[in-house]
């Protein structure tokens, strides 16, 4: 049992130490730090109303998106696209329930959220078939579709799903009827969030028991064994990651606009796409933890806009610390690889899976992986950190 | 005259191979010399160490007569040596020119570059474009650009290695002319090759390495290739273990309900992954319940020969009647057996993962892998810990057993004790024999041909391309591994 308290006491210890490095951050630009923390306490956990209004429906587009990430790693695909494939999710969704009738209830709400699945699905698609036909490295590409995809949804709320009165850059309300149930009333807490956690779960149990979940493993961690001792078809199964994270990115953007926005905005999303990269990362790419470290970026991003509201903090300082957080954590792991340490990194084996000896010889290649991926683009976080700080006020 | 290029009692151990035992080697100035050996006999370990690529554990360089330690490639550059090694050292994305230019010291003049490129080109008949991309370059003229890079910095003793082995016969008879040509012309050339009939019309000198030592340094006109074959296959070391002296049969001969053919390869031809056709019109049978030894030097076919029969490679053309499953153990275990950051359990989970459906075994495979541990004596602490913790030996005989689990008609391996130590190799070579006596076709290639001697009932030669059964002791079978006619 000691790996489950293992993958839970990850995300803690990085709250924690984002915390001290708020506290540092805070301290050197001279802002009083205890007010400053206690209104960031007071925005993500001091009530039950700003937890489900704030902390839970904020970690909820960074769970979805988190686990988009996550499958596309574990499969060796470096997505750095889940922030467009969210958007391109919310725009199919928003498409499809504005132009059903409130009648439709339930049905039309599965029908909206399908349509952003499927959405998704096919804008990482592109990536995925640029990458097979001609070589496309994906972490370009999808970067790139990211800037496609903010600018079709801005095209989309100045045109054809522009609100009735053609005034304002986003589309019509989506009618009561279709909207995501509120889980708790007086709250803006979404069946939204279960369903993220029933994802996680699923997701988890796919990679850890199912046939199709291990090749995507397989896949992953080299693809030449894949194939030549496992037969298995690796373009195939890469394809059917970049669909999956890709879908799974999409039902998230979905989720957030008939559960929280109920209208597409081109602002829609803070970096939901970009903050989940961290997400993932601190999870260690397991679906099931990412429920808490989605959690854990969920209150930082939800305190932030308090404690610019109470103690005038620009929000983006917490942006600063989500940053500096990712790279410790990376730093950690590329210390531990190279003093000879091999940290599980829990590829979802079979249950019961025990973590390396303490004496083994090599790093994990999962590691190069997280590092290499962070050192080309350092930028993710940062970029996260900018964003929520300047829109986090619009969407809370 | 000093000797252009003189190595004297060279001694290079790795970890517990010992790569070269004392070879010498004396080239001397404005001569071809050809150096010989079976794989593995330390040729390019000894032409790595002249060209300070590595450094010897102990013995002596000079070089013009003087006494000499050549710390890195650039050491050597700068006497004039230079080295072509069998894959290039070239940057595809560009040009000719360019990649000349990357190997010279001092401010970039490409104006000047392109025209040294020409002037040597010229003054050398090695033909080249110089603006032309690499990418687009023939492996000949790839060749050729790395010669140039070479001459550019004005090498006069040039170290090839293995040059004709990736040529077409035009293009290697013309390389060879060129060989002659620039040694008439002063230059010198240490030439490590293959074939010995075209080491004999180019060479002045003749030395054959075998097992690490120099066994013999003579002119080339004084040698025959009867002569120089003997020498680098020399007899079987009596405690080699796998090298008994015994003489396999042909099967073929007896065919009895017992020797059913199960892979039939009928006129075969098959290309590597760079495109250029490895096997040519290969007609190929294996019993049931046989050990097929197939005997190659590097290159010549059989990385295809054995891809195919193991179902990894579709030839071009030709019909493969094999049997669906067929277990195979490639040489390069971390890249193409094993999924090193995966447990034993989802190593052994791997085969047949392509086709399985819906829920995993896990509790089934698990048990599994714990009785091959058993069986296959395989020391791990458990079966869920990475395979990345295990020795070499262990993870291969994982791998062989993971292979032969389902009892396959056919298990393909290649080079299968490559890195092993003797006791992990002992085991090995059992269980490729227990295999082989429950009834499965077993393919076996090894770089070292006591190894493929030991073990095979039948042996094949894979020559350029083409396959032909032989019979007979070592030499018969260097010989024609050699393509020397005896």
């Amino acid at each position: 049992m000691t790996r489950g308290l293992r993958l839970c006491a990850e995300p803690i210890v990085a709250g924690v130490l984002s915390i001290a490095m708020l506290a540092l951050l805070l301290a050197a630009s001279g802002y009083p730090v205890g007010e400053s923390l206690s209104a960031l306490w007071r925005g993500a956990f001091g009530s039950w109303s700003v937890l489900a209004s704030g902390t839970l429906v904020r970690a909820t587009p960074l769970l979805f998106a988190g686990l988009a990430v996550a499958v596309a790693f574990r499969a060796g695909i470096l997505n750095i696209g889940a922030e467009g494939q969210l958007l391109m999710g919310a725009s199919a969704a928003t498409a499809v329930a504005i132009s059903l009738p409130a009648t439709a209830g339930l049905a039309g709400l599965l029908l909206a959220l399908g349509a952003g699945v499927v959405a998704g699905g096919v804008w990482a698609s592109i990536a995925g078939l640029l990458r097979q036909r001609f070589g496309v490295l994906e972490v370009i590409s999808t970067i790139m579709l990211n800037v496609v995809a903010v600018n079709i949804t801005g095209l989309l709320v100045r045109g054809p799903l522009q609100e009735p009165t053609h005034t304002f850059p986003q589309s019509a309300m989506i009618d009561t009827a279709l909207r995501l149930p509120r889980l708790v009333s007086g709250t803006r807490l979404h069946a939204g969030v279960a369903l993220a956690v029933v994802c996680a779960l699923a997701l988890a149990w796919f990679f850890r028991s199912t046939a199709p979940g291990f090749r995507l493993r397989m896949t992953g961690a080299n693809p030449r064994a894949a194939a030549s001792a496992g037969g298995i078809d690796v373009a195939g199964v890469s394809l059917m990651a970049f669909v999956a994270s890709g879908s799974m990115a999409g039902l998230g953007g979905a989720v957030e606009v008939m559960g929280v926005t109920y209208a597409l905005y081109e602002n829609m999303s803070p970096g939901y796409g970009f903050t989940a990269i961290a997400v993932a990362l601190l999870a260690r790419l397991n679906p099931a933890s990412a429920i808490g470290s989605a959690l854990v970026f969920g209150a930082l991003e939800a305190g932030a806009s308090a404690m610019q509201r109470d103690a005038q903090v620009p929000a983006g300082m917490v942006g600063v610390v989500e940053a500096c957080v990712i790279l410790v954590l990376v730093a950690s792991e590329w210390v531990g690889a190279r003093v000879g340490r091999t940290r599980s990194l829990n590829w979802g084996g079979p249950p019961d899976a025990k973590p390396a000896a303490p004496d083994s010889p090599a790093p994990a290649d999962a590691h190069h992986t997280t590092v290499a991926l962070l050192s080309q683009n350092p930028s993710p976080g940062t970029k996260t950190g900018t964003k929520t700080g300047t829109k986090t006020g619009k969407i809370i | 005259m000093a000797p252009r290029l003189a190595l004297d009692a060279i001694r290079r151990q790795y970890g517990p191979v010992i790569a070269l035992d004392g070879a010498s080697l004396t080239v001397l100035p404005g001569e071809v010399h050809a150096l010989l050996g079976e794989n593995g006999a330390g040729k390019s370990t000894l032409m790595k160490i002249a060209f300070g690529l590595e450094q010897p554990d102990a013995g002596v360089i000079a070089i013009d007569g003087a006494k000499t330690i050549l710390g890195s490639p650039r050491d050597a550059m700068q006497r004039g040596l230079g080295m072509v090694q069998q894959h290039f050292a070239l940057v595809d994305a560009m040009t000719v020119a360019e990649n000349v230019a990357l190997g010279r010291c001092g401010p970039l003049n490409m104006r000047q570059t392109t025209t040294l490129v020409r002037t040597i080109s010229a003054a050398t008949g090695l033909t080249i474009d110089a603006g032309a991309y690499v990418r687009d370059l023939t492996i000949g003229a790839q060749q050729r650009v790395e010669i140039i890079k070479a001459l550019a910095r004005e090498t006069r003793t040039l170290i090839l290695d293995e040059p004709t082995a990736v040529l077409a016969p035009q293009e290697a008879s013309e390389l060879l002319a060129w060989i002659r040509r620039f040694a008439d012309g002063g230059g010198t050339v240490v030439l490590i090759a293959h074939k010995l009939r075209e080491v004999l019309s180019v060479a002045d000198r003749v030395t054959v390495l075998r097992r690490g030592r120099t066994i013999l340094t003579a002119k080339a006109a004084e040698v025959t290739e009867l002569l120089l074959a003997e020498a680098m296959l020399g007899t079987a070391s009596p405690t080699s273990d796998h090298a008994a002296a015994r003489t396999p049969t042909i099967l073929d001969a007896a065919p009895s309900s017992l020797t059913d053919a199960v892979v039939t390869l009928t006129n075969v031809s098959a290309r590597d992954e760079s495109g250029a056709e490895r096997l040519r019109d290969v007609c190929l049978t294996v019993h049931a319940g046989a050990i097929v030894g197939i005997a190659a030097v590097e290159g010549a076919g059989q990385r295809e020969l054995l891809r195919i029969i193991a179902g990894r490679l579709t030839p071009f053309s030709g019909t493969v009647n094999a049997p669906t499953g067929v277990g195979f153990v490639p040489e390069d275990r971390h890249r193409d057996a094993v999924v090193l950051d995966a447990t034993l359990v989802e190593n052994v989970a791997l085969r047949g993962a392509g086709a399985r459906r819906g829920v995993m075994p896990w509790n089934r495979i698990r048990r599994e892998t714990e009785a091959l541990l058993v069986v296959r004596d395989v020391r791990a602490s458990s079966a869920s810990v990475p395979i990345r913790t295990l020795s070499g030996g262990n993870q291969q005989k994982l791998v062989i057993g993971r292979e032969l689990a389902s009892s396959p008609a056919v298990l393909v391996v290649e080079n299968p004790t490559r890195g092993l130590d003797i006791r992990a190799t002992a085991e090995v070579h059992a269980a490729l024999r227990a295999a082989r006596d429950a009834g499965t076709a077993v393919i076996v290639y090894s770089s070292d041909l006591d190894e493929v001697m030991g073990l095979a009932d039948r042996l094949v030669v894979v020559t350029a391309g083409r396959v032909r059964a032989v019979t007979g002791d070592r030499d018969v079978v260097g010989r024609a591994m050699l393509t020397v006619d005896s």
